[in-house]
């Protein structure tokens, strides 16, 4: 392999003339392309010096065919100059700080010092515009300046005062702003930032086009056997013909108008060619109405040569297709297609050792018969590097005179390591090393656990698939990008990997408060993760013995696990129960059990109910304490479990959910209503003091903020109580309040919203006000201050709304839209500019955070150089958790 | 300015102070580090302005870190570019 070479430096300048000239082969003079036989004319367009893109043809530069010749440059002699649209700032700039006399910048040598310095301490600062007043007069010549005007794309004019003050703008033509660039001296020019030797700021008005070599514009052949030209070719013939009229024009002696619009339509076809997009120029467009795409356009944005072309590629070796969930499989392993599996391989080496199964591979082919047989090869690679793909007809010769020194493309088996990427990858944990598994079917299989770092669901969402092509990347990926290495999140501390949806409400209806399973439903629920042997039955009742579900949860446990916390269920109330709580009913609570205490003594859980800050993704203390004990991979098996218990234990019960699951009584129903009328009364009567002067503003507020605030707050107190009414009657039987009290899905408020009442809608925080002049829509009375007339959804979702209060939860709603889409954006660039700058960042082993260049941006990482991943919620050392583990009870930070 | 008022007192801006050319030597060499790859700190930043630094000298600066308790950090003194 050749050395890697260091970039010393690059240097940025102007093509000049005489470089355009030397670089060209040809000198172009014909607008037209082919002419009826279908050969290039000479001097055209498509001459054959510029290169050849049609096949047979040999290139008269060169000599070399198509796919050798890399194309070479051409010239257009421009009638006049013209000015290049890239550089219009670059030439006011110069225009306003030079001396429209002598050319020489407009500040004396004693200015120039006081703005950089002295000659002999200057630094790369350069003189801007700023620094050089108005209309003054040049220190050298005594000339008085004029005003540059600039008009967008490429006007630029003096504005003269005449006798009378009067304003009077010239127009500079290319041909003059060429002639003051010109004088400008080379030492004034370094002064400004511009190297003269490469970029002689006359270069920025063109008299000479290069013509770009046909490789570049290449033209394509429709069905119907016609010629259809590349956009930029398109341009350059505009550009001839306007040229060649230009010049016949001035030879004639033509009148000074019409060479002035020649001139101007001269300027727009070498403006557009650039750039199809500048501001104030009606972009060319196509004979369909396309505008065209010209040089500017192929460079710039997404899809432009950089960030299209050159940092993003296509890769081989890859795959996509919908995902669906398996919870069958575990979090480290994915479900692949057969037909995935056939089609992507993996390379190996033939040896002496292993070179019988390797034939056996070939002899299967491209084709394996069945999901579970072993998998076949799809091409050998031959020691000179010939490939041969491997067809029925090909194989058994192939694999006959495979050899130890071949390389054949193995099929995808199970177990083979892959990379696993959902779009937009946004943290490291989007792209993870999978284990695969073939399976029947079209899709990729995922189980649900791992839904939360590609943050996934399977509403039709597309995942990529990596094969690793060397030994060392397989390693690396499994030891680097594996699932099981990427359960912590760097983020937080914590696990981004657990238990979601139905897990949870499955974990929480089994281990909450204390249930007896016979040995069989015990086999039945543990069927996925079964123990070596069952643990003492908790009782044995008429010589059947009884295990707690409590016992069942700890057969998945950690023998030495030692915690103590309170679950998402907990109410917080003023004096704990502790273990009580699983037995004492709440009597703030409909005296429902709460259980919220968990209390797990080596391996077995005491008290308590498992539910998501228990098991949850992005929550789970149980994972994390078990991950830091006992390692990640203690914690991946236990991820699988659990899951696989929850989903056993949610389908020993059964589990559903519809609209009569919220019904409620009519003594709730009446209860409800009465609050909501005394609500709309209080609103009354808070108006009616308004309007007779005698409510009292809160400080700092005026009236109507006041009256605003109050209101918002009577009928915000209102929803919650009918929320309380409903979750009153709807208990831990109701699977709406199993999913809001564990964590798994939705929260008494959309409880609240669908039994009770919808509540006030809020358009930036405040009630509704928009609309007509006085009102919100004309079903009220102008002025009408009240709480239906601004928004109050009285009804619940399942009582359904009137027509102006589905009107108004539609404006509600389409609030929370705009501020999604918004933010969408707004964050996805923000992000690509927070990658862009930490990209090449990199830790050393020193500690140090360096560029690539060696500068130090962090003398420590993150001062005091810990892995967030390895610590716990952002501590490094979990001083609670260990003291936890030693005296097996409650430790209050 | 009169009224007696120093960036430096001020309980949010951390310690910065002129490290000696025995110190920079020792620091450049502890890191394996040029000069130009220190962190920059301006010439007019009101704190190396308060402690009378030069272009060219090396500022260390103690910080209280919510990590790792105290965290040093070094910056070179250079001239703010025009613009």
């Amino acid at each position: 392999m050749t050395s890697p070479k260091r970039v010393g430096k690059i240097e940025f300048g102007l093509l000049s003339p005489k470089d355009i000239r030397k670089m060209s082969v040809r000198k172009i003079i014909w607008a037209d392309t082919y002419d009826d036989d279908g050969f290039p004319y000479p001097q055209g367009l498509m001459d054959l010096h510029l290169g050849v893109i049609d096949p047979g043809l040999r290139c008269k530069t060169c000599g070399n065919k198509a796919s050798e010749c890399p194309g070479h440059f051409g010239h257009i002699e421009l009638a006049k100059p013209v000015i290049h649209v890239g550089y219009t700032r670059l030439i006011r700039k110069l225009l306003r700080v030079t001396c429209r006399n002598c050319g020489r910048l407009l500040l004396s040598t004693d200015e120039i010092s006081k703005v950089l310095g002295p000659e002999d301490e200057r630094n790369d600062d350069t003189i801007s515009e700023k620094d050089i007043k108005k209309e003054r007069v040049c220190p050298f010549c005594g000339e008085q300046q004029l005003k540059i005007n600039f008009e967008k794309p490429t006007t630029f004019s003096e504005v003269m005062l005449d006798e009378n003050g009067k304003k009077n703008e010239q127009k500079l033509t290319p041909a003059d702003i060429r002639a003051r660039l010109e004088k400008i001296p080379d030492e004034d020019l370094r002064l400004l930032g511009i190297n003269p030797a490469v970029a002689r700021p006359e270069w920025t008005c063109l008299t000479v086009l290069p013509v770009p070599p046909v490789t570049m514009r290449p033209s394509i052949i429709l069905e119907n056997g016609q010629r259809s030209e590349d956009d930029l070719t398109h341009k350059l013939v505009d550009i001839i013909r306007i040229n060649q009229r230009f010049k016949e024009n001035q030879d004639a002696g033509a009148p000074q108008l019409i060479i002035e619009d020649l001139w101007e339509l001269l300027q727009y076809h070498v403006t557009t060619y650039m750039d199809n997009e500048v501001a104030g120029c009606p972009p060319a467009r196509h004979r369909s109405g396309r505008p065209l795409k010209t040089i500017s356009q192929r460079l710039k944005g997404k899809d432009g040569r950089f960030r299209g072309s050159l940092s993003g590629k296509r890769v081989n070796f890859s795959s996509r297709t919908v995902i669906s969930p398996d919870p069958n499989i575990s979090i480290a392993q994915v479900g692949v297609p057969l037909a995935i599996a056939n089609e992507m391989s993996f390379p190996i080496r033939v040896t002496p050792f292993n070179i019988d199964e390797v034939r056996a591979m070939v002899l299967t082919g491209p084709n394996r018969p069945t999901l579970n047989s072993p998998c076949g090869a799809n091409y050998a690679i031959r020691p000179d590097g010939r490939r041969v793909r491997l067809t029925d007809q090909t194989k058994e010769n192939i694999a006959e005179m495979l050899e130890p020194g071949w390389t054949v493309d193995r099929q995808l088996r199970n177990n083979d390591v892959v990379l696993f990427n959902r779009q937009p990858s946004l943290h490291r944990m989007s792209i993870m090393a999978h284990h695969i598994v073939i399976m029947n079917g079209r899709t990729f299989r995922l189980n649900p656990a791992v839904c939360t770092p590609y943050n996934a669901d399977f509403d039709g969402d597309e995942m990529n698939l990596h094969v690793p092509q060397t030994e060392e990347a397989r390693a690396e990926a499994e030891l680097l990008a594996s699932v099981t290495e990427n359960i912590l999140s760097p983020r937080f501390g914590g696990p981004v990997i657990g238990a979601i949806h139905d897990h949870i409400s499955g974990i929480f209806l089994l281990t909450h408060e204390k249930r007896w399973f016979n040995k069989s439903a015990v086999l039945y629920l543990l069927m996925n993760s079964l123990p070596e042997h069952l643990p003492k039955p908790d009782k044995v009742e008429n010589g059947v013995e009884y295990w707690t579900n409590k016992q069942i949860f700890s057969m998945i446990l950690p023998d030495d696990l030692n915690m103590v916390y309170r679950s998402s269920s907990c109410l917080n109330c003023a004096k704990c129960k502790h273990e009580k709580c699983a037995e004492i009913p709440n009597a703030d609570n409909n005296n429902s059990i709460q259980d919220a205490y968990v209390k797990i003594v080596d391996g077995n859980l005491v008290c308590g109910t498992i539910d998501k800050k228990s098991i949850g993704a992005m929550a789970g203390v149980i994972l994390q304490r078990i991950i830091r004990t006992h390692g990640l991979e203690r914690g991946r098996q236990f991820v699988d479990d659990v899951t696989k218990l929850a989903i056993r234990g949610i389908m020993y019960d059964g589990y559903s959910f519809g609209i009569d699951d919220e019904d409620l009584t009519k003594n709730e129903y009446g209860m409800i209503s009465e609050a909501l009328d005394k609500a709309e009364d209080d609103v009354e009567r808070l108006i009616r003091s308004y309007e007779a002067g005698t409510l009292e503003p809160l400080p700092g507020r005026t009236l109507e903020e006041t009256l605003e605030m109050n209101t918002m707050q009577v009928l915000g107190k209102a929803r919650d109580s009918t929320g309380k009414i409903a979750g009153g009657h709807l208990g831990l039987s109701n699977s709406a309040v199993v999913m809001a009290v564990s964590g798994a899905r939705g929260s008494m408020l959309n409880l609240t919203q669908v039994a009770g009442c919808v509540g006030q809608q809020a358009v930036r925080g405040a009630r509704i006000n928009r609309g007509y002049e006085g009102r919100t829509l004309p079903h009220f009375k102008k002025g009408d201050k009240g709480a239906t007339a601004h928004g109050f959804v009285r009804n619940s979702y399942k009582s359904g709304l009137t027509p102006t209060e589905f009107f108004f939860h539609a404006i509600g709603g389409r609030e929370g839209l705009v501020d999604t889409a918004v933010r969408t954006s707004q964050s996805g660039y923000l992000q690509r500019r927070m990658i862009n700058a930490l990209q090449d960042l990199k830790v050393g082993y020193d500690g140090t955070v360096r560029t690539s260049g060696g500068r130090i941006i962090q003398f420590k990482y993150g001062e005091d150089s810990t892995d967030p991943a390895k610590g716990c919620a952002g501590d490094p050392v979990d001083v609670k958790g260990i003291v936890e583990s030693i005296l097996k009870e409650e430790v209050r930070k | 300015m009169g009224t007696g008022f120093s960036v430096i007192k001020h309980v949010m801006v951390p310690d910065h102070q002129i490290m000696t050319a025995e110190e920079i030597e020792e620091l450049l060499a502890a890191f394996k580090i040029t000069r130009d790859q220190l962190p920059n700190i301006y010439h007019d930043d009101p704190a190396v302005k308060e402690i009378g630094a030069k272009i060219n000298d090396v500022i260390r600066i103690v910080r209280n870190s919510k990590t790792a308790g105290k965290a040093e950090a070094y910056r070179i003194v250079v001239k703010r570019p025009k613009k």
